[in-house]
C-alpha cells in the first residue's frame, strides 16, 4: 500500500509546469501568443509563467498569428527555443503558410542545416457547444503533412512529460492539448483531467503510443477524449465478459505502428475512435496500416468511429450525435463480437 | 578633395568599391545563369529540362538594393530574401559554390539539392530565402527578437518586392516590430511589377515608405536605383536599428531588366521599356562615379571585375562537377535526430 499521497494536477497546470521548468533550465526558452501573459492562456496552458518570468520571456502578442508564428520560426533559426500558442487550432487558416510552408519545410529544404527547435501548442476539441470554428481537432490535417512532429497527450502526466520532450526536441513539434482535458473550472469537470504528476522534471517520448488497459478480445485505439471514452467503454464491456485493450495513440506523427500491430496480433480485432473527420483521417490511416501489415491477423473487419464528415454543429443534440462516445464504442464492439 | 568626395563626404570610397565588386559579381552570376538555364530548353522550352530546371527569377538590374544594404552588415546580421534571392545571397556572402551547386540540384549544395534556387539557406552568414511572397518578413522579426533577447546589436533585414507590401505578413510584421521596437529593416525593391501587374494597379500609395507612418516607424525612399543613395539610406537604417531606435522601411526604385522569371514573354510591358532601363544601368553609373572620385583607375576596376568573374566561374564549375544526390537521400532530413 502506498503511503505517500500522490501529487495531483490538472492538465493545464501539468503543461504550464513543464514550460516553467524548461524556462528555468534553458534561457533560450520563451513563450509567445495571444493572452498567454497575465491571463495565463485562455485554456490555462501558461498559468503562472508571466508572474515567474516576466514580460521579457512571456510575450502577449497582437492578433497577428502569421507574424508571431513566423517570428517564432525566425527566432528558432537563431537558436532560441520558442513555445508559440495558437489559441484554437481552428485559427490555423490565418497562419498555415508559416506553419506548413516554413516551419515544417525549412529544415528539409536546408538539407538539415537549419534546425527549428520550436513548439507550436494549440487547443483542440469540442463537446461544449462552441460550434464549427472553435471545436475541431484537425489531428489529421497536421499529421498528414511531413516535417512536424504532432502529438496530442491525454493525461496530465503525459501533458507534462511530452511538453518537456517537445521543448527539448530540435524539431518543430505541434503540441495539441484538449480543452476538456485541461481541468478548467469553467468546463465539464472530468476525473481524467486531473492526475498524478511528479514535481520533478521528466520526459515522455514523442513517438510512442501507450497501452492504457490490457485485454485479449479487441483493440480500441483512441486519442485524447476518445482514449478516455474507450476506457469507459472497456469497463462496461468487461462487465459483459469482453476484455478490451485500449491504446492511447498520443503521437500522430510519427505514429507508433508497432504498439498497434502487436496489440492487433493479440486481440485480432480493431476499433479506431477519433474526434476528427472520418474521411482521410487518423482512423483511415490506422486501418490502412493494419490492413497492409496485419490483415490476416484480423478475425473481423476493422471498425472506425469518427465525425461523419460534417462541420461540428452547435446545438447539444446535434454535436452529441456526431461525436463518438462510450455508448457508440460499446455498441460497436458488441456488434463486432456478435458478428464473429 | 575630389569631386566625388566633395559631393558625398559621408560615403566611404572603399565601401563603394566593395559594392561595385558585389554588383559586378551579381550581374555576371545572373548572366551565366541565363545561359545555364537555357541549356536543354531549346528549341522547345520545357521548364523541367536542362541542368537548372524549375522556375528561375533573376535579379539583373536590382543589384544596388543588395549591395547598398549589405555593405553595412556583418555575418551576425540576419537577412531574409524572397523568391528572387541571388543578389542578396551573393552580397551577404553566402558560399557561392554551395549556392550554385544547390541551384544545379547537387549533393554538395547548401540544401543537398532539396531546396533549389528559391530556397537557399546558409546559417553561416544568417541568410535564408523562400518562395512565398512576404513570408520572410516574420522570420526577420523573429531574428530581430532573438538579437534583442540575447542583448546583441545585430540587426535583421527582410528584402521583399513591392508586391509583397500588400500582403498581410508585411503589415502584421511591421506592427509587431514597431510595438516591440525591434532592430528590423524592410527593404522594398520596387521593380514596378508583381509578375505582370504594375505597382500602380496594385498599391494604394505611391511608395511603401509612406506606410511607415501607419506603424510609427522610419521610412526612406531611394530613387533611380542609385547605389550611393541606397548606401546612405541603409546606413541610417542600420544605425537606427543597432542603436535600439526601431524599424525602418526603405523603398528603392529598382529595375527588372529581365522577365519575372526566365521564359516570361513579357507581353505586359512596352518593348522600349527595358532598353530605356538598361541605359540607366546602376553598375555603369557607379563605375563612372568611382572613376570620377579619382581614387581608382581603370586597371583597378578591371582587376575587380576579373576577380569577381573568376569567383563566379569557379562556382559554376564546382556545381557542374558535383554529383547528384543519391535518389534515396530524398528520405533524409525531414527530422533531425
Amino acid at each position: 500500500m502506498e503511503t505517500a499521497k500522490k501529487r495531483m494536477l490538472t492538465g493545464n497546470k501539468a503543461m504550464a509546469e513543464a514550460i516553467a521548468q524548461e524556462m528555468e533550465n534553458d534561457k533560450n526558452v520563451f513563450v509567445l501568443g495571444e493572452d498567454i501573459g497575465k491571463y495565463g492562456g485562455i485554456f490555462g496552458s501558461t498559468q503562472g509563467l508571466m508572474e515567474k518570468f516576466g514580460p521579457e520571456r512571456v510575450l502577449d502578442t497582437p492578433i497577428s498569428e502569421t507574424a508571431f508564428i513566423g517570428a517564432a520560426i525566425g527566432a528558432a533559426a537563431e537558436g532560441m527555443r520558442p513555445v508559440a500558442e495558437l489559441m484554437f487550432v481552428d485559427f490555423f487558416g490565418v497562419c498555415m503558410d508559416q506553419i506548413y510552408n516554413h516551419m515544417a519545410k525549412i529544415p528539409y529544404m536546408s538539407g538539415g542545416n537549419v534546425r527549428l527547435p520550436m513548439v507550436l501548442m494549440t487547443a483542440v476539441g469540442g463537446g461544449y457547444s462552441d460550434a464549427a470554428q472553435h471545436s475541431q481537432t484537425l489531428y489529421a490535417t497536421f499529421a498528414h503533412m511531413p516535417g512536424m512532429k504532432v502529438v496530442a497527450p491525454s493525461t496530465p502526466y503525459d501533458l507534462k512529460g511530452m511538453m518537456t520532450s517537445a521543448i527539448r526536441d530540435d524539431n518543430p513539434v505541434v503540441f495539441m492539448f484538449h480543452k476538456s482535458l485541461q481541468g478548467l473550472g469553467w468546463m465539464d469537470q472530468l476525473d481524467y483531467a486531473v492526475g498524478h504528476v511528479p514535481e520533478e522534471s521528466y520526459t515522455v517520448p514523442l513517438d510512442k503510443a501507450n497501452v492504457m488497459r490490457e485485454g485479449k478480445d479487441v483493440t480500441i485505439v483512441g486519442i485524447q477524449m476518445m482514449t478516455h471514452y474507450a476506457m469507459e467503454a472497456a469497463e462496461r464491456l468487461a462487465q459483459d465478459g469482453i476484455e478490451a485493450e485500449v491504446i492511447d495513440l498520443r503521437s500522430l506523427a510519427p505514429i507508433d505502428k508497432d504498439t498497434i500491430l502487436n496489440s492487433v496480433k493479440k486481440t485480432h480485432r480493431l476499433v479506431v475512435v477519433d474526434e476528427d473527420y472520418r474521411s482521410y483521417g487518423m482512423t483511415a490511416e490506422i486501418a490502412a496500416i493494419v490492413s497492409e501489415e496485419a490483415l490476416y491477423e484480423l478475425e473481423s473487419p476493422i471498425k472506425r468511429l469518427a465525425i461523419p464528415d460534417v462541420p461540428i454543429p452547435y446545438s447539444h443534440v446535434l454535436e452529441d450525435f456526431v461525436l463518438p462516445g462510450p455508448d457508440k464504442i460499446v455498441e460497436t464492439v458488441k456488434q463486432m463480437m456478435d458478428e464473429a | 578633395m575630389t569631386k566625388f568626395e566633395e559631393k558625398q563626404p559621408s560615403v566611404s570610397v572603399d565601401k563603394l568599391m566593395w559594392m561595385y565588386e558585389q554588383m559586378v559579381k551579381i550581374r555576371y552570376y545572373e548572366d551565366q545563369m541565363v545561359e545555364a538555364y537555357t541549356e536543354g530548353k531549346s528549341p522547345v522550352f520545357n521548364i523541367g529540362e536542362g541542368p537548372v530546371p524549375g522556375e528561375m527569377h533573376l535579379a539583373t538590374g536590382q543589384e544596388p538594393a543588395a549591395a547598398g544594404m549589405m555593405v553595412h552588415l556583418t555575418k551576425d546580421d540576419t537577412v531574409t530574401a524572397p523568391h528572387r534571392p541571388h543578389h542578396h545571397a551573393i552580397a551577404k556572402g553566402v558560399d557561392l559554390k554551395k549556392m550554385t551547386a544547390e541551384i544545379f540540384g547537387k549533393e554538395s549544395g547548401l540544401g543537398k539539392g532539396k531546396g533549389g534556387h528559391m530556397h537557399l539557406f546558409d546559417p553561416e552568414v544568417k541568410f535564408s530565402c523562400g518562395g512565398i511572397v512576404a513570408a520572410g518578413i516574420p522570420h526577420a522579426v523573429g531574428a530581430a527578437m532573438a538579437n534583442k533577447m540575447k542583448g546583441k546589436d545585430w540587426v535583421a533585414v527582410a528584402f521583399i518586392g513591392e508586391g509583397a507590401a500588400n500582403a498581410g505578413a508585411f503589415h502584421e510584421s511591421l506592427n509587431l516590430a514597431a510595438l516591440w521596437n525591434l532592430p528590423l529593416i524592410i527593404v522594398v525593391e520596387d521593380n514596378s511589377y508583381g509578375i505582370s501587374v504594375p505597382k500602380t494597379a496594385s498599391t494604394s500609395v505611391e511608395s511603401n515608405d509612406l506606410r511607415a507612418s501607419a506603424y510609427g516607424v522610419a521610412g526612406a525612399y531611394v530613387k533611380d536605383n542609385d547605389p550611393v543613395a541606397m548606401y546612405k539610406a541603409s546606413e541610417e537604417a542600420v544605425n537606427r536599428a543597432r542603436n535600439g531606435q526601431g524599424p525602418t522601411i526603405i523603398e528603392i526604385e529598382t529595375f527588372r531588366f529581365l522577365g519575372h522569371f526566365q521564359g516570361d514573354p513579357e507581353l505586359y510591358r512596352d518593348k522600349e521599356e527595358v532598353p530605356g532601363l538598361r541605359a540607366r544601368d546602376p553598375i555603369m553609373k557607379l563605375r563612372q562615379q568611382l572613376l570620377d572620385a579619382e581614387h581608382v583607375n581603370e586597371p583597378e576596376l578591371e582587376e575587380i571585375e576579373t576577380r569577381a568573374k573568376k569567383e563566379v566561374d569557379d562556382a559554376y564549375q564546382f556545381a557542374r562537377d558535383s554529383d547528384y544526390p543519391k535518389p534515396e537521400a530524398a528520405l533524409d532530413d525531414v527530422f533531425t535526430s
